[in-house]
């Protein structure tokens, strides 16, 4: 017997979908997120490829200075880095762009390396800092603001004061002020060690500064949360704490998160720019696109597609962050539609 | 012979100086630029070319190093003396006339009180030769040890003949070329002792200060008390008021310049602009070679350069002409492998760290310095290199980082503030490894390198004022040194054949990697006329006509 034939089935609506769904449904519907995802994709995608970039298509290691390196250009052998073409014979240019794929796409910058490849590269290391850095951020603002907002008290006071203590600095001058301490001899506390070369310091320092921005609107949230009916009720029956945090406050933050995921990503990828632009963030001869900027900057009148290049990049990879960030925000936040 | 060249460069100096002497020169407003400020206004205590390029026009010592442009700048000629003395008692006595009728800018008459505190007062503020260049006047080891009670028995004054004797604890060929720098300014006799910091002390000179505000500039007038007694020592100038703005990065001083904002700027023009100038404004480009060494010292007390396998590894695997590319090419750089550059007395071209070594650096030998890395234990030692944070030193750095990566060591870079940079890796408790900086001459002589930067004398542990980066100190090499300065007092040629040998030694001993000389770009506005460069000093804003 077939179900279409059992009219009790038949009358029963299909399950109106989850929470998660609608909001994927929604975001689908959103173009210019999706623009910004594909966006951030593709640029993800060519940052990974970076080594073989570098391999098969620059033919050079963009992490050795190559001085006094030649390239073919237009059939002819031409240095790398070449004397410049006045009278008084002042001067070295790196070779400029080709604009055609292979060996210096993007021309050189001053140690003779290929842009294109170091851009590549430089990507890599700064879509790892700031995601991994926001990965950080927002695990521990989870973690404080719940705490905080849901034991009240004298864990809250503590929190509060220490979150609190951290927001009075500027961001950036906290930034700035913890980088140059650290990146002189990197961080040996016990059997914590992180070289002052390593990635993990700049990613430490970006996932710290940030926490107090989430963490005081998700212990708002979790304040709230606390006196909802189905907490209390949880409270009520005697439910342990671990089990009310994980089952019933966590997932109602997960979504404030996930809206606040792309606009730390994009704060995270310009402080490491600037921290890197002012060499005190990754470190040579590793690149991130704060440094391609900063060797940039000494080339601006002669090659400025140095500095400009991971500009662009910042550029666009922070705009689609944000478009996708208010996509993110439309499609969980249910009040959104009011906005709108 | 010697006396005849000398002579004949003093006049082609001056012949130089009196080509603009028309009437109609003198006057204007000469615009100079800097980035910053530089320490201590106190000429007794200031150690830098920037301020030193002014105080020139301010100050006058006994002696000065003639202020022409060309060759002639490194005669010394009499300034506030009347003579330049030949030592006596073997070389220990000089003896000076003091000239009458000189006033300080204050109004203060110059007299022999004025002497005697100025030479005083060199120990009381600490000045930063006072225990390597002055201690060698009778009393002056007492006065570096208890500068409060100092009394300088070694300088004599008598108000009957007028003199002024100075006694050296042995002979120095370069006590006259030490009397000749700013620190030797004779100050009036009631100047604080102490470092005057931002307070601008009266001088001599053709010029005095109006203002100096550490954050915005220096405005100079002429000494209303000044009158020329040497064209040479203290020339009138031509300027009616010189001014040091401070606070344009290098890059907008370039740009000033270029649209006649400024007639001069400090700084080295940025690498990216040298194009620009050479090809657009070439007439208003001056290059000049000066005794100015690039190098990078190694740490030759701790790993991994205390190790001389690990040196000579560096040594040979560095490519002069590349870090001369980093530098601006070969206009500006000139490869060497040696500690004495080449304009400096007992220069002898040497290279041993080259394919084919002779006197020339041509190639590096990576083979060799392969060889070297392997037999020195050293692979996979770590090893941080400390430069500047400014172009192109940090550009250097990086370029070493990779050479030290190449070789097999662990290397890391660490561009730090040039404001602190140079002290940083001179105290050894930072415990730097190796290093890029530079040294420029105080004045043309060998032991200006060789005995500054590598005697036993220049190392002091766990001191900002260790020039001896490398920490180097052979006793045997510093009494080489000790009978170089000696023999020169009386017979420059055999004087200078030993230093040359000193330089040899050195070089050999890989304490450095010695990358390049360079030469001097000014940089100048289109009204500006008539400028001047002094190897001493460089440029000479008095001789400027900006009319």
């Amino acid at each position: 017997m077939s179900d279409a034939t059992n009219p009790l089935v038949t009358d029963i609506a299909p399950p109106a979908p989850g929470y998660w769904a609608t909001a994927g449904r929604k975001l689908i519907r959103d173009r210019a997120a999706i623009v910004s995802l594909a966006v951030l994709i593709i640029i993800a995608l060519l940052c990974a490829a970076a080594p073989w970039y570098a391999q098969h298509i620059a033919r050079t290691d963009p992490f050795q200075s190559n001085l006094s390196g030649t390239v073919i250009r237009h059939g002819k052998t031409v240095e790398v880095l070449a004397a410049a073409n006045n009278p008084l014979h002042l001067g070295i240019e790196p070779i400029g762009p080709s604009w055609r794929l292979g060996p210096y796409m993007l021309g050189a910058d001053d140690q003779g390396r290929d842009v294109a490849a170091r851009l590549l590269y430089g990507g890599r290391n700064s879509l790892i800092i700031s995601f991994i850095s926001a990965g950080i951020c927002l695990g521990l603002a989870a973690i404080t603001g719940i705490l905080s907002g849901y034991f009240g008290g004298w864990t809250d006071r503590i929190i509060s004061w220490l979150l609190d203590a951290l927001w009075a600095f500027p961001v950036f001058l906290l930034a700035i002020s913890l980088s140059v301490v650290l990146i002189a001899h990197g961080i040996d506390i016990g059997p914590i060690r992180l070289d002052a070369s390593s990635l993990a310091l700049p990613i430490t320092i970006i996932g710290i500064i940030y926490v107090p921005y989430v963490a005081r609107p998700v212990r708002g949230l979790v304040i709230g949360l606390r006196q909802s009916e189905y907490v209390l009720a949880a409270i009520g029956i005697g439910g342990p704490a671990w089990r009310i945090l994980w089952f019933d406050i966590l997932p109602n933050v997960i979504s404030s998160l996930v809206v606040f995921a792309p606009l730390i990503v994009a704060l995270d990828l310009l402080t490491e720019a600037a921290l890197s632009f002012l060499s005190i963030g990754v470190q040579p001869p590793a690149a991130s696109w704060g440094t391609i900027i900063e060797n940039g900057e000494s080339l601006i009148y002669t090659r400025p597609i140095v500095a400009i290049a991971p500009g662009i990049a910042i550029v666009i990879t922070v705009l689609a962050l944000n478009i996708l960030g208010d996509g993110l925000r439309d499609a969980l936040d249910p009040r959104a539609k009011l906005r709108n | 012979m010697k006396i005849i060249v000398a002579v004949l460069l003093l006049v082609a100096g001056l012949a130089s100086a009196r080509a603009a002497t028309n009437k109609s020169d003198y006057g204007g407003t000469l615009r100079m630029v800097t980035v910053s400020a530089s320490g201590s206004f106190d000429p007794q205590v200031n150690y830098t070319l920037r301020y030193a390029e002014i105080f020139q026009a301010m100050y006058d010592g006994l002696v000065t190093f003639a202020k022409v442009g060309g060759a002639g700048s490194y005669q010394i000629v009499p300034d506030l003396a009347t003579n330049v003395p030949t030592p006596t008692d073997n070389g220990t006595t000089y003896v000076f006339h003091l000239r009458q009728g000189i006033k300080f800018s204050n109004g203060q008459a110059l007299t022999m009180q004025a002497v005697v505190h100025s030479f005083r007062r060199l120990f009381k503020v600490n000045s930063p030769n006072a225990g390597t260049w002055y201690d060698v006047i009778v009393g002056g080891r007492a006065c570096n040890a208890h500068p409060e009670h100092c009394t300088l028995p070694g300088l004599v004054t008598d108000a009957a003949t007028n003199t002024v004797t100075f006694h050296l604890r042995h002979p120095d060929a370069e006590f006259l070329d030490q009397l000749a720098v700013a620190f030797a300014s004779i100050l009036p006799a009631d100047t604080p002792d102490h470092d005057m910091g931002t307070t601008p002390i009266p001088g001599t000179g053709a010029y005095k200060v109006q203002s100096y505000d550490p954050s915005n500039g220096i405005v100079m007038v002429r000494n209303p008390y000044f009158h020329q007694w040497s064209a040479l020592a203290q020339p009138k100038g031509f300027p009616a008021r010189i001014t040091y703005r401070f606070g344009l990065s290098a890059e907008s001083q370039v740009t000033a310049v270029e649209n006649g904002q400024y007639d001069w700027m400090y700084e080295n023009v940025p690498a990216d602009r040298l194009n620009e100038i050479a090809t657009h404004d070439t007439k208003q480009v001056h290059l000049t070679p000066v005794n100015w060494l690039i190098y990078e010292p190694m740490n030759v007390n701790i790993p991994p350069f205390n190790n001389l396998d690990a040196r000579l590894a560096v040594e040979f695997a560095i490519n002069r002409e590349s870090a001369v590319k980093l530098f601006g090419g070969n206009a500006l750089a000139i490869p060497t492998c040696q500690v004495l550059p080449p304009q400096i007395p007992g220069y002898r071209p040497y290279c041993p760290f080259t394919k084919n070594p002779d006197t020339t650096w041509t190639a590096p030998n990576w083979k060799l310095a392969r060889q070297y890395m392997k037999k020195s234990g050293m692979i996979g030692q770590r090893v941080t290199v400390i430069t500047p944070l400014e172009s192109p030193y940090r550009q250097i750095g990086i370029y070493l980082q990779d050479i030290l990566n190449r070789l097999g060591f662990k290397a890391d870079v660490k561009p730090i503030s040039p404001n602190i940079e140079f002290n940083y890796i001179q105290n050894t408790n930072n415990k730097v490894q190796i290093s890029v900086t530079d040294w420029a001459q105080d004045y043309p002589a060998p032991s200006d390198f060789l005995n500054v930067l590598y005697s036993c004398n220049s190392f002091r542990k766990g001191s900002d004022n260790s020039i001896n980066i490398s920490g180097f100190c052979d006793p045997a090499i510093d009494a080489e040194m000790e009978k170089a300065e000696l023999i020169s007092v009386t017979d420059a040629k055999t004087g200078n054949a030993l230093w040359a040998h000193v330089d040899r030694q050195l070089t050999r001993r890989a304490l450095a990697v010695n990358l390049f000389t360079v030469k001097r770009l000014d940089f100048v506005s289109a009204r500006l006329k008539h400028f001047r460069f002094s190897g001493e000093y460089f440029f000479l804003p008095q001789l400027a006509v900006v009319k």
